[in-house]
This record gives structure tokens, sequence and C-alpha cells, in this order.
């Protein structure tokens, strides 16, 4: 016969292994939560703490142009066209458009930006010159390359120039520093031309329907002056991402 | 941003003996240079007034990008932009010399010059275009791109020197012609580029006093190296025929310093 105490160990060590059998995958969970917290970027962080820029519902909806990669023509941009609410005040208005453009669309692939990257500030000079602060991850999670370089650079200030007509050139710092380059190709050193038509204030229509390829170029005496126009659907209105949520 | 600096170009001189002005500096001796608009700056007179004839395009400058601790776009099979661009760089090199051109690279091996020091190794050679060889992460595999750099603002240094970080102001002309040659032959043979070449403002070709072209080769995204490989003989040759091509439209007059 079995002695008593061995009755009671060996039932012992099967209750732990059921406890230890409930409680794992528990834990795993838990650590997996864990790690994953740990693994949020700086980025991820500081989109946490950058206040996002809030679109006022009072405000009057308008038809925005956004630039994104075009789905049927390689490396070339299209605007898509969206309705919503837009500030009147040129610095807000370029936030709300740029937020809007790096949150993307619903389908990835057609992003010109990197998903992680955030426009952290954003300022216009009185002789239209506007700066635009962005995070790291504009630079270092872009597809490194000439094209996808300039893809991005072109998403941004055609936008502007769209929807934004107080924005004469575009300065792009990266993390409040002058860059060289965007990832090892674009040149950052000299301003964008965005517009070159005198600024007026937007009010029901934007500016300039002007083809999808035409490039970014340094702020010069000799850049082209887009042809004035009003807004046009070029493509049924568009749907945009939901934000990211954060848990 | 850089400070203004003379561009030189050196009469003569062989690859082999390449000068490389630092940027920042204005040689002593510097003789008059002709204008951007075409005026000729300073007193006039040519120190190489009995020489004054004019010499052609006798030289390319191959530049692989990137190298060293920078190895540029990665496919997700290991494959390394620098290391291709080097490759390819030696088979261009190869078709060239067949064609009678003399060669300068801007690396051997696997360095990383800056964008000056590449520029510099182009601003020291007469009668020479560049190339810049790059491979990009996205945009249709097999395809070819060519990019001229952005319109650059005017040059405004009264004397007619040009301004490095502005070098390459007076030569996008002759840049956009050398480009579209050079995008023609390559659309020939790799379907799908485009058929002009396209403007950008390429950081490595705003300094370079020279006719300058970025050719970008899509992509790293392609799963087995061998599919870029197989596209290294095609690109070697489209670029000496544009280079052939461009030859006559070239005519650098034989003064140093001087404009096209």
């Amino acid at each position: 016969m079995t002695p008593r105490w061995k009755f009671w160990l060996i039932g012992g060590l099967v209750i732990a292994v059921l406890a230890a059998a409930i409680y794992f995958p528990i834990l795993r969970r838990r650590v997996k939560r864990a790690a994953k917290l740990q693994q949020q970027s700086e980025e991820q962080a500081r989109r946490e703490l950058t206040q996002p820029i809030a679109i006022n519902l009072g405000d009057p909806r308008v038809k925005t142009k956004l630039f994104w990669a075009s789905d049927t023509i390689d490396s070339t941009l299209i605007p898509v066209t969206v309705e919503m609410p837009l500030s009147n005040d040129p610095v807000l208005r370029s936030k709300q458009v740029l937020n809007t453009l790096l949150a993307g669309p619903v389908d990835a692939e057609l992003r010109t930006l990197p998903p992680d990257a955030l426009l952290l500030a954003f300022y216009l000079l009185p002789d239209g010159t506007a700066i635009a602060d962005f995070s790291e991850a504009l630079a270092t999670s872009i597809p490194s390359g000439i094209v996808s370089e300039q893809l991005a650079v072109n998403s941004i200030t055609r936008t502007l120039e769209a929807n934004v007509p107080q924005v004469q050139r575009l300065k792009i710092l990266i993390h409040g520093q002058e860059m060289e380059t965007l990832a090892g190709h674009l040149d950052l050193a000299e301003a964008f031309v965005v517009n070159t038509k005198p600024a007026q204030p937007p009010v029901k229509s934007a500016p300039a329907q002007t083809s999808p390829d035409k490039p970014a170029t340094p702020a010069s005496d000799k850049a082209p002056a887009p042809a004035p126009g009003p807004l046009t659907a070029d493509k049924p209105p568009g749907k945009l991402a939901q934000p990211e949520r954060k848990p | 941003m850089a400070p203004l600096a003379t561009v030189m170009v050196s009469p003569s001189q062989a690859p082999s003996q390449t000068q490389q002005p630092a940027p920042g500096t204005l040689p002593a001796a510097s003789p008059p240079a002709t204008s951007p608009q075409g005026g000729v700056a300073g007193s006039g007179g040519s120190p190489f007034g009995a020489q004054a004839q004019q010499a052609g395009l006798n030289i390319v400058v191959l530049d692989p990008a990137h190298g060293g601790t920078d190895p540029g776009a990665r496919g997700t099979g290991g494959i390394r932009e620098s290391e291709i661009v080097l490759d390819f760089v030696i088979q261009v090199r190869r078709v060239l010399e067949l064609q009678g051109f003399q060669v300068v690279q801007t690396r051997q091996g696997n360095e990383n010059p800056s964008f000056d020091d590449r520029s510099a190794t182009a601003n020291a050679q007469r009668g020479a275009v560049f190339v810049t060889l790059h491979i990009s992460s996205t945009g249709l595999p097999g395809t070819v791109r060519v990019y001229v750099n952005s319109d650059l603002p005017p040059v405004a240094d009264s004397n007619g020197l040009i301004p490095w970080d502005r070098a390459q102001g007076p030569f996008l002309g002759l840049s956009r012609t050398f480009g579209d040659l050079v995008q023609g032959y390559l659309t020939q043979r790799f379907k799908g580029s485009p058929d002009a070449a396209q403007t950008a403002s390429v950081r490595q070709l705003r300094t370079t006093a020279a006719p300058a072209i970025a050719v970008e080769i899509s992509s790293v995204t392609v799963e087995d190296r061998a599919d870029l490989d197989r596209m290294a003989p095609g690109v070697a040759d489209a670029i000496a025929r544009g280079a052939a091509a461009f030859k006559p439209s070239y005519v650098v007059p034989n003064t140093r310093g001087a404009l096209p």
C-alpha cells in the first residue's frame, strides 16, 4: 500500500501542473505585451505626445486634393479628392492636409510617406516660405532611391500647392535639423517651389490643377508658374485611412 | 550651406592625375572665366590664347553610388546597392574604353567618398561627362530611369565664377541633352522605361561642373540577383552609345575655368 505522504505529494504535484497549465497562456500573453511595449519606438512615443491637429467640424467642408501614388502608372502621383473640414488659417490648414496625407490612403500600397512619419511642426514665413519639420522616420523608413524620395517630396509639395495657396516654397527639416538629403539621394539643401502664384486666401476653391508627375524643384527665379484653375474632381471622392488607434 | 567656391576646370588633365580642388577654396592664379550668359568675365585675355582651340568630350567619370558604411538600397535577398553598382560600373567602363573614352571612377572598391569628393573628381577633369549609377528600392523591376538635376537658382556671382554648391547650373541644358540620349537607348532595351530623362533634385548632381546624369535601375526587390546582373550589358551599351552620340554636341573651350 502506498504511504499516505506519497499520495498527498502526487496530488499536490498534479494540482500544481494543472494550475501551471492554466496560468501559462496568461503569463505568455503578459510577456508578449511587455515586449511589445518595450519595442515601442521613440517615434511612436513622440506620436503619442504630439497633439493631433483637431479637425474642427465648424470649419467649412472643402474639396481637398491629396497626392498619393497611382495604382496604374508606375512611380507616378495621382490626385485624390476628399471632402473634409479645413481651417482658413494657412498654418492650421497646412497641418491638416499634411497630417491627412501622412495618415495615408486606405490602400497602403499607394502610400508615398512612411506610416510612422510625423509632422512635428509647421511654420509659414511672411514671404511665403513654409518650413515643415518631420520626424526622423520620414528619412529612415522611406525606401532608399531617387524615385521613391522624389515621389515622397512631390506628394507633399503638390498637396500643399493644391490646398494652401499661401505656401510659395517649402523647406523640409528632419527632427529640427537641416539635412543634406532625404535618404541619400534627394537634395534637401534648397527650398522646393510649391506655388509661384501670388497668395490668395482659400475660400471655396483651391488653385492649380497641374500634371501629376510634375517634379518638385528647388526654389528659383526660373520656376514655372502653375496655371490657375478651378478645383475639379479628378476621381470620385476618395476614402481616408482611419487614424491608427493606440491601446 | 557650403561656402561659395570656384569650380576650376583644369586643362588637359590626365585622368590618372586627378586633381581635386577642395570645396571652399579659390585657386590663387584663377584665369578669367566665361560667364554663364556667355560673356567673358575679367580682363578678357586668356593666358592660353595661343592654344585657344576647342576640346571635345573624351572622359567619362563613373560614380558607383554609396559604398563603405552606406550600402544604399537593400533587397530581401541580401542584395546591396553599393556592391551591384560597382559591378555595373566595371562593365560600363569596359564598353566605354572600347569606344575610345578615358574613364575615371569616383571609387574603386568599398569606400564611401562624400558627395563633394565625388563631384571634385569630375570637376578636376576637362571635357568630361559624369554618370552616377544607382539601384532603386521601388519601381517596376527591369526598367531604368535617367535623371538630370532640377533647375537651380541662377548664378549670382558677378565675376562669372561658378559657386561650388550650384556648379551644375550652367550645364543643365547639356545634361538634359545627354540624359535624353542615354534614356532613349535604355528605353529601346528595357521596355517600360520612360521615353525621356526625368528631372529631380539629386544631391550628387548639384555640385558637378559637367554634363551630369543619374542612372537608376529598378530594383533591389528582384528575388534573384542574376535578374539585375543580366541588365548590366544593356545598361553599359546604352551609356556608351549615349556618350558617343552626345560627343559632337559637347565642345569645351580650351580655357581654364571656361564654361560651355
